[in-house]
């Protein structure tokens, strides 16, 4: 169980860093463009707004920096995070958790849809090894996981929205619809979710492909394969379990570890297709100078990858019984 | 020959290596015979094929060793000819495997039981109960206690892990076990025990064994026949004692005395000079000619066949009829040095 | 300390295994289909980037042109929303994204050497915070970092950009790094050098640094790669400086003229095309790279039994 402990030792440490990085970012930077916008709140908002975004932001305080960033923390844990610029009157945290759903929707529906093909697809290819499929694969998605996101985004849109009108062309739902649970809704949400989970998938699956395809090469070269025919097991039988289950745990870790990539990828998809989640905001609010929300936006993104590789983790623990002993 | 059928004929079979130039043969028309409960030991340096044979016979060999030609019939079919369902068929009912290092043998992510159900499983529909008894079964017989069935393999001892995978082998009790230095891995001490053990196996079951070794007095205790084998052929096979008490060919000469009894006399360490050959371009001729004490002009030119000597088939020119040199005895290798004069 | 006996350049391996292991990897590179695809791939963008001037039929700059025309024969790709030469303008961005790649590359690869070699070698509590450092920076997701670290930043320009790409592009060639440093701490040769009395740091640099090349070569590659994509959309997102030439921010340009909708693809396609090219190059010849490394990767003969 040690290996939890450790895990959730750097979950918590990498929570503060990145609660630090927001806190030390606005104060190391030259100039600050944060105190002309404050100006605008006064009298508007809230006196614990004011004064959260204040310590989060570094202006105006007596405080020392060391109370300063105690009462910064204090504040997040809280949830008073201040008020939205861009989206006035809005308080950050609405604004967050509004864009949150969207966001592990689409990106990590998809994410997980192209890890669990791609290592699918990457078993298959080492299995069959000399054939066409190991063959043609591995260049083409060389290739292919070279074209940024966003390209591949704004091909599909190209594509698939405006040449051949399958698809609409950007955004979670159609722009006259309400919110509700009905079916045309569910419909809608579909639609609109289509491209940019299809572009996520294709992007990201070519590493999930040949990473698997690797590990499970090596791995088919072990002695206990070569046990398991000798067995006269089953093809289907070694290819999952004695194969495929030992060839996963690499890639797991690994998607653990490349998760901050592949989240910043989806973002830039996102941002692409108008798809209002939490990078999409992140932009917005860069724009607009909106720093609270920016900073409550980066942390979110941070928990949410952080949330997924902890998970990543246990279903580490739950697969290689070694991992349970070892401390 | 042996008087009963055999119930494994290897005959001439070659396995060969591809590669961009030519293919590299391991293993070069080699010619074996086995009889029912028969416990053979096959020798020989690194490098010499005896591996590589082991594979060939239990039918693992994976690209780019290939079987080029040949037979190896078991129970009366030619297992090289045979149809993947049908050798899958066979496979650990009528032979198993046993192999060097347990900790890679065993699949790390399952548990032994789980193991061994798969390989019941495999073969025969059984209700869980009697797979489950079967297993604890097998496990005693090797002495683990059943309750290691829950174990992975990375919680049990070295010697423990080794005994599992023989009880793994001997699940179905087949006719035929096959080893590939399964005590290499393990301490001297561990390793006599494990002999000891598997001997017993034997008489209890009555299986056929093949195992391979590059210790040549570890299994000279416990075979009933031993092979010989350099460079990818088979040089001497014969009865255990017979071999040991007087090697005939000069290689097999050299390999005993290159171990020292610690009860006999004390004598020079001898080794045997030069190494063994590259098998991509083996010598011509006979192939230990370059490093034979008793090299005679004609051994680099033509290949020697086998002769047989008081039950042991030995592969030298020595044994010609009417060779000058007819005689070779493991003396004649004492007081050389390595330059073999 | 006692004099040595010997002295350190006998004890010293010949120049000649190292040479000879880095020489079989390069013969095995030049024999290899992808490497030579990828090599050639950076040689061809490397002499455009020389030869830009000769190779630009115009000032890329110029605004002379019609607006949104599109390819013809004056104009090989067509002209932007703000009548500027899209061809001209794809060359002479050559310069600016291979030297982002190319820079932001070593350096990140420099970082990574730097703390994960040294992780390995400090060992104890310092191996256990700069592992604790590294795993966190890994993890923190890249994009969001650069956004919010670019919007801080008032100047964006090449050096801001290569500063950001930097700093989020280290932490996974470090840990790699960190793990081969580690394995070779055990080596012989590394005791052999603690008895003659040589410091940690000749150590790690005569000694262990020299036979972890191939991981560093490797890991430049990936880090070139991660750079281009990086850099790429940093600028798309209009955080490198908006008139600069370069592909990314040719994207810039294109989305915020909607060539898309206006029907001029070109002047999105065009530089897509180019990234993707660039970093497949060096993906490719990283794969090549794995794959000369790792015999049991290489493509499969027709050796199926």
């Amino acid at each position: 169980m040690w290996y939890l402990v450790r895990r959730l030792e750097f979950f918590i440490v990498t929570l503060w860093a990145a609660l630090t990085v927001n806190f030390l970012l606005p104060r190391l930077m030259p100039g600050s463009p944060a105190e002309a916008l404050l100006v605008r709140f006064h009298g508007h908002v809230s006196p614990q707004a004011v004064k959260a975004m204040e310590v989060a932001l570094g202006i105006h305080t007596d405080q020392s920096v060391v109370q300063q960033y105690l009462e910064y923390i204090g504040n997040t844990l809280r949830g008073e995070l201040g008020v939205s610029v861009s989206y006035f009157p809005l308080s950050v945290a609405t604004v967050v958790m509004q864009a949150l759903p969207w966001t592990v929707g689409l990106v990590g529906t998809a994410t997980v849809i192209a890890f669990v093909l791609g290592t699918l697809i990457g078993m298959l290819a080492a299995w069959r090894r000399g054939g066409l499929f190991d063959a043609i694969l591995p260049p083409v998605f060389i290739v292919i996981s070279a074209f940024p996101y966003f390209w591949i985004a704004l091909f599909c849109l190209l594509i698939f929205s405006l040449t051949l009108n399958w698809f609409p062309l950007g955004f979670a739902y159609d722009l006259t619809s309400q919110i509700n649970l009905s079916w045309d809704f569910v419909g809608q949400v579909i639609a609109h979710a289509f491209l940019p989970a299809l572009t996520i998938v294709i992007t990201s699956i070519g590493g999930w492909i040949l990473t698997m395809r690797n590990t499970m090469i090596t791995t088919l070269a072990e002695d206990y394969v070569k046990m398991a025919r000798a067995k006269g097991l089953s093809p289907m039988r070694i290819m999952f379990m004695y194969a495929g289950r030992n060839a996963i745990l690499p890639n797991l870790t690994g998607f653990a570890m490349s998760l901050g990539f592949v989240i910043s990828g989806a973002i830039l998809v996102e941002i692409v297709f108008n798809y209002p989640g939490l990078g999409f905001m992140l932009l917005q609010a860069v724009d607009n100078e909106d720093f609270a929300l920016m900073q409550a936006l980066f942390l979110m993104i941070t928990l949410a990858v952080l949330v997924a590789v902890l998970f990543a983790d246990v279903l580490t623990a739950v697969l290689d019984p070694r991992t349970r002993e070892a401390g | 020959m042996i008087a009963t059928k055999p119930i494994l004929e290897i005959r001439d079979l070659v396995v060969e290596y591809r590669s961009e130039r030519e293919p590299v043969r391991a293993v070069d028309r080699v010619s074996l015979d086995l009889a029912a409960g028969e416990f053979l030991g096959i020798v020989g340096e690194s490098g010499c094929g005896k591996s590589t044979l082991l594979f060939a016979i239990a039918r693992l060999l994976a690209p780019p060793a290939e079987i080029a030609s040949g037979s190896i019939r078991f129970r009366g079919d030619d297992m090289v000819t045979m149809g993947d369902e049908d050798l899958r068929h066979i496979r650990w009912q009528n032979y198993s495997v046993v192999m060097q290092s347990a900790m890679n043998a065993l699949n790390p992510v399952m548990t032994i039981g789980a193991q061994l159900s798969d390989a019941i499983l495999a073969h025969r529909r059984m209700p869980q109960r009697d797979v489950r008894a079967r297993s604890e079964e097998v496990m005693r017989l090797v002495g683990i206690d059943p309750v290691h069935l829950k174990s992975f393999p990375h919680q049990l001892s070295g010697g423990m892990r080794q005994r599992s995978m023989i009880a793994m082998a001997l699940v179905f009790t087949p006719e035929l076990v096959i080893m590939d230095e399964p005590t290499s891995a393990l301490d001297v001490v561990a390793q006599r025990s494990l002999m000891l053990q598997i001997k017993e196996l034997q008489r209890k079951i009555g299986f056929a064994a093949i195992f391979v070794t590059h210790d040549m007095s570890l299994v000279s205790h416990f075979s009933d026949r031993l092979a010989v084998m350099y460079a990818g052929q088979v040089m001497e096979v014969g009865p255990t004692q017979t071999v040991f008490a007087q090697p005939r060919h000069p290689y097999s000469s050299g390999l005993l005395s290159s171990f020292p009894s610690i009860k006999g006399e004390r004598l020079p360490l001898q080794g045997i000079p030069g190494t063994p050959p590259e098998l991509a371009h083996p010598p011509s001729g006979c192939r230990f000619h370059p490093r034979c004490p008793k090299v005679m002009p004609h051994c680099k030119t033509t290949e020697p066949r086998f002769h047989e000597r008081e039950g042991v088939q030995v592969r030298c020119h020595l044994f010609d009829e009417g060779s000058p040199r007819n005689l070779g005895e493991a003396s004649d290798f004492v007081g050389m040095n390595a330059d073999g004069d | 300390m006692a004099i040595p006996i010997v002295t350190a350049q006998e004890l010293v391996e010949p120049a000649e295994p190292r040479a000879g292991v880095l020489g079989a990897v390069a013969s095995g590179l030049l024999s290899n289909r992808k490497a030579l695809g990828g090599l050639a791939i950076l040689g061809v963008f490397a002499l455009v980037a020389i030869f830009a001037p000769l190779l630009a039929p115009y000032d890329p700059h110029s605004l002379a042109f019609d607006q949104l025309l599109g390819p013809s024969a004056q104009h090989l790709l067509g002209t932007t929303g703000n009548g500027q030469d899209i061809f001209s303008q794809l060359i002479w961005s050559t310069r600016e994204s291979l030297l982002l790649a190319i820079v932001a590359g070593a350096l990140a690869t420099l970082a990574s050497v730097l703390i994960g070699v040294t992780a390995a070698y400090l060992g104890g509590l310092w191996d256990h915070v700069l592992n604790l450092f590294t795993d966190v920076f890994l993890v923190i997701p890249t994009l969001p970092l650069m956004l919010v670290i670019a919007a801080y930043v008032q100047s964006h320009g090449v050096w801001t950009l290569i500063a950001v790409i930097t700093i989020t592009g280290w932490s996974y060639g470090a840990r790699q790094l960190r793990s081969q440093a580690l394995s070779l701490r055990n080596r012989d040769f590394l005791e052999a050098a603690r008895v003659r009395g040589e410091r940690t740091s000749y150590t790690i640099v005569f000694e262990v640094l020299p036979n972890m090349t191939s991981l560093i070569v490797a890991i430049f590659l990936g880090a070139a790669l991660y750079a281009v994509l990086a850099a790429a959309g940093l600028q798309f997102l209009g955080l490198g400086d908006n008139n600069d030439l370069s592909w990314g921010t040719m994207l810039f340009w294109a989305e915020h003229n909607g060539a898309l909708l206006a029907g001029a693809p070109l002047w999105v396609l065009a530089p897509g095309i180019c990234i993707a090219l660039l970093g497949g190059a060096f993906a490719l010849i990283n794969y090549a790279f794995d794959e000369v490394s790792n015999p049991a990767l290489r493509a499969a003969k027709r050796a199926k039994a």
